[in-house]
């Protein structure tokens, strides 16, 4: 069976059309079949049509994601509450402990990210990967920084992204690897950023889950969550009338 | 003495302008020096087979054991000559009379 690719980090400039539907078009070309497009969270359903219609007529699935930035645990759990029936993904940018350990044992989210810059602000480790684990959250690594930075500033990204690489895979936490740009150019194919994914240590077929498995079973995951029939993981309704 | 494996990569730039051969291979050989080291870089027996300035194709040759290394420091590159750009990997393949194939399919 063909691989499904996915980029669930597209950062599209919304009030830019032209541009939007080129960054989609080119991703449809290198091949993958499922992006997803961070949306601010006072986004209603209906402005994410436009930019579905775009994907489904380059022939890519769209999936609405959402980045929240919380500053602290009661924030995080309220925004959490307020949008995980309206968006399909949900990442949660870790700008402090608090926010990192409950963002990592909460099953509400998806996607963890940290600072790729501040190395001090960079909180995966041991601990928190054991609560990842046992929440199903997975870690995001966005590869714009390995792209535009240079010299010793990429080199102690690499130094970092290697050892949560390691910590990630000890403890089964799911790594998933996107663009992050907002610009065609620095798209790379599926497989491209597969190889940018042996930067950081991990073997071939680890690092093609990074861009296939791992962001694809995020969203069929929470497409089943989110559609009406769902009752708990495993059980969903399948008929439903007087004559069951 | 055992014989070395290779690879054969086919290549797509994408950039605004015409890029020569030498600012290409310069590209090409500077990510993986950048990324690997001049130690590293040595290692990978990488060579430009053929270039079509036109059509924008290359075919580079490289060792099977430094394969990831030349990938990811492909993927790497985003300028040539000053002029952003990408590096996209179409195929790659054991013999140059494959990868023909491979990029004919």
């Amino acid at each position: 069976m063909k691989r499904a690719f996915a980029d669930l980090h597209l950062r599209i400039n919304l009030k830019d059309p032209a541009a939007t539907l080129r960054v989609i078009n080119k991703a449809a070309t290198l091949g993958y079949s499922l992006v997803a497009v961070p949306f601010s969270p006072e986004t209603h359903a209906d402005e994410t049509l436009q930019l579905r219609t775009a994907c489904s007529e380059a022939g890519v699935d769209f999936v609405a994601r959402v980045d929240i930035r919380p500053r602290t645990q009661n924030e995080l759990l309220h925004q959490l509450r307020k949008l995980r029936r309206k968006f399909q993904v949900i990442c949660v940018y870790c700008e402090n402990k608090e926010v990192a350990r409950q963002a990592a044992k909460d099953h509400r989210v998806d996607l963890l990210n940290f600072p790729l810059l501040d190395f001090r602000g960079r909180f995966f480790d041991r601990a928190e990967a054991e609560l990842a684990s046992s929440s199903r959250a997975a870690m995001e690594i966005d590869v714009k920084p390995l792209l535009v930075l240079e010299g010793p500033a990429r080199t102690r990204l690499l130094s970092s992204l290697r050892r949560e690489a390691a910590i990630a895979r000890e403890f089964h936490v799911p790594i998933v690897v996107s663009s992050g740009v907002s610009v065609e150019t620095l798209l790379r194919k599926p497989r491209d950023m597969a190889a940018l994914a042996f930067l950081f240590g991990l073997d071939e077929a680890s690092a093609l889950e990074t861009v296939s498995k791992n962001p694809v079973a995020i969203v069929k995951r929470n497409r089943e969550k989110l559609s009406s029939g769902f009752v708990a993981p495993g059980i969903r309704v399948i008929k439903e009338g007087d004559d069951c | 003495m055992k014989r070395v494996k290779r690879r054969y990569l086919a290549l797509q730039i994408e950039s605004d302008g015409i890029i020569s051969q030498k600012e290409l291979m310069d590209a090409v050989w500077g990510a993986v020096t950048k990324l690997y080291g001049e130690c590293g870089a040595s290692l990978t027996s990488l060579s430009l087979i053929d270039y079509d300035v036109e059509k924008r194709y290359a075919v580079i040759r490289v060792s099977l054991a430094s394969l990831n290394m030349v990938r990811a420091s492909l993927a790497s590159i985003i300028s040539v000559a000053n002029r952003d750009a990408a590096v996209r990997v179409l195929a790659v393949s054991g013999t140059i009379k494959a990868l023909f194939e491979k990029l004919k399919a």
